[in-house]
């Protein structure tokens, strides 16, 4: 090791701190990379999707089947069973569950290495988000739609906005969802350990997002306003409605804006949350 | 590059005073603390658990707010100018990770060059050094969840210079690691320092990496600064001195006195007998012995780090 010069390790002038497109799509592909590191557990995943895909897909045509008209909430047989599989494609996709990176990062004080980066934490845990919703969107959404496809009829798009529209929609359900779990992890700064509202927020968003059952089942005033009150509807009752044109071209158009608004609000309110937590933080441990 | 002027850190927790009462204490981790650092210089920063290092590392990369007091680091405010700060310095925490714990280490190597935003071929040349110097080729590839503790920490060195930081801050960095990892690190870390552009500050509880390492010793005990010199300072503050170990044939005449010298132990009936000299180069009491006793051996004992460390943390207060 002697006489070797380790002077090069010097920092380079003129270097900037402004976040570029470039570190973004870096740390977007590190999150898609470190979800691909764990290829067994995406076919579990995906084979449990299945499975769960038709138990809902099955009460939800029985409940189609005894409803007046057989369009309970204003959905055929088709879209319904559309409604199902695809939601179950996107539940991983959108990630309502199970992220608990950030809290665990703040209840060991891992999250002083986040810190030390130039870039910051939202940003740098959004861009990570996009690349598991990526790998979500290759891995695991497939999978139980092809499934769908195979054993129910599904609804094909009428309009030849709606598959854009789509894929603007499950982009959005991303970044809202995203928004609303770092607060809800988030809550681990003050409280130091953000199990509780872990679960209040699994048994919440399942609910309110439409996992569990169409919102549309629900009273219009009561589905009206968890959409424009809770960002909830637009993790995945928003781009489920929007592919099986459940509402009309102007209203589709509408819920994805709506959608839109909401996902700008939760990650510019996960910004503000992680400053305030920045000036009390207390990095644990030694 | 570093200067701390009256740096205060209080935490409010609150104690319990009754069944159910609980009342707020203040507790100083860091009680005015005022230090300068130059460009260049290899400072350690010890003192006991509890004293109040890490909480001074985090105030001065700018992890945690102080309380009052000013502090500037490479001209930057840390807290306010965290984002401008962290392209200049380099932190290695012992007990936590900055590498991507599912991602093979040079993944992490290449994600951290985007994020530090740094040229293709100033990465590259620093991490050939890296390689080079810490032998980092074997495990390139593996995830870091599965690479050893000596390995990692080789990995978080790397990824603390790529960016090449003009300060770099090294929490405890030889933490849990064997003999020869120790040794890989602290022979990397005197190697960098010797090129005098990286302003180094190290906590450690192991001494072992400040001698090795350090000219300048800062050491805070109860938020405070303590003493702020050269080992040897620290040495001549608190009285150890060198000791000279002789065996003899014969044991020494009764009465004997070596001037300069005090007779501070007789083992194996006289036979090994052992002087702490005070102010005598051993030379010249090797000397004055010579003409007393046959010395069949001798050696003569550095005063050790680790006593007067002890000392100084148990001192009272």
């Amino acid at each position: 090791m002697s006489g070797t010069d380790a002077r090069v390790l010097t920092i380079s002038p003129g270097t900037r701190s402004r976040t570029s497109i470039t570190t973004f799509c870096a740390l977007l592909w590190s999150g898609f990379r470190r979800y691909a590191t764990y290829r067994q557990a995406t076919a579990a995943g995906a084979f449990t999707n299945i499975v769960f895909g038709f138990l809902r897909c099955y009460v939800l045509l029985a409940v189609a089947a005894g409803a007046p008209g057989g369009r309970p909430g204003g959905y055929d047989p088709e879209q319904l069973a559309t409604y199902v599989w695809v939601g179950q494609g996107l539940l991983v996709v959108v990630g309502i569950w199970g992220w608990t990176d950030l809290s665990d990062r703040i209840r060991s004080g891992d999250v002083a290495a986040d810190l030390l980066r130039p870039v910051p934490p939202v940003t740098a845990y959004l861009a990570a988000d996009l690349g598991r919703g990526l790998y979500g969107m290759l891995t695991r959404f497939v999978p139980p739609v092809v499934a769908g496809l195979l054993f129910f009829p599904f609804k094909t798009p009428d309009r030849w906005q709606t598959i854009p529209l789509f894929a603007v929609s499950v982009a959005l359900a991303v970044i809202g969802s995203f928004g609303c779990r770092y607060l809800i992890n988030a809550t681990a700064y003050w409280l130091h350990d953000a199990r509780g509202p872990l679960v209040f927020w699994t048994l919440a968003s399942g609910v309110l997002a439409g996992l569990y059952f169409p919102l549309r089942l629900l009273p219009d005033w009561l589905a009206v306003t968890l959409w424009v009150g809770t960002p909830l509807p637009g993790l995945l009752q928003t781009p489920l409605d929007v592919l099986v044109e459940r509402d009309g071209p102007a209203i589709q158009v509408g819920l994805v804006a709506l959608q839109a608004v909401w996902a700008v609000v939760m990650v510019k309110a996960a910004a503000v949350v992680q400053k305030r937590a920045e000036r009390k933080l207390v990095v644990q441990g030694g | 590059m570093i200067e701390m002027q009256d740096l205060r850190k209080d935490f409010t927790v609150r104690v319990k005073a009754g069944r159910l009462r609980r009342e707020k204490r203040t507790v100083s981790a860091v009680d005015g603390v005022s230090l300068a650092i130059e460009q260049g210089e290899m400072v350690g920063y010890i003192g006991p658990n509890g004293a109040g290092k890490s909480t001074t590392l985090k105030m001065l990369t700018g992890v945690l707010s102080p309380s009052s007091g000013d502090v500037r680091v490479c001209g930057l405010e840390p807290v306010r100018q965290r984002t401008r700060l962290a392209l200049q310095i380099g932190v290695v925490f012992g007990q936590r990770s900055q590498l991507w714990w599912d991602l093979p280490l040079g993944e992490s190597f290449r994600l951290l060059r985007h994020v530090y935003r740094v040229p293709r071929d100033d990465h590259e040349r620093r991490l050939v050094r890296c390689r080079e110097l810490l032998g980092l080729d074997e495990f390139l590839h593996t995830p870091v969840r599965q690479l050893s503790l000596g390995q990692r920490m080789r990995g978080e060195l790397t990824a603390a210079l790529l960016h090449g930081p003009r300060v770099l801050f090294l929490d405890e960095p030889t933490i849990g690691l064997d003999v020869v990892s120790k040794q890989a690190v602290r022979s990397f870390l005197a190697e960098l320092g010797r090129g005098g552009d990286v302003t180094l500050v190290l906590t450690t509880h192991d001494l072992a990496d400040i001698e090795r390492l350090c000219r300048r010793l800062v050491v805070i005990d109860h938020g405070r600064v303590v003493h702020d010199g050269t080992i040897d300072e620290l040495h001549a503050r608190y009285g150890s001195r060198r000791r000279l170990v002789v065996d003899l044939d014969t044991p020494l005449p009764a009465g004997f006195t070596l001037p300069g010298a005090t007779l501070t132990g007789t083992e194996a009936d006289g036979h090994r007998v052992t002087f702490t000299l005070d102010g005598i180069a051993a030379g010249a009491a090797v000397a004055g012995l010579v003409g007393a006793a046959a010395v069949r051996d001798l050696s003569v004992v550095e005063p050790d780090i680790e006593d007067v460390v002890a000392k100084l943390y148990t001192a009272p207060r």
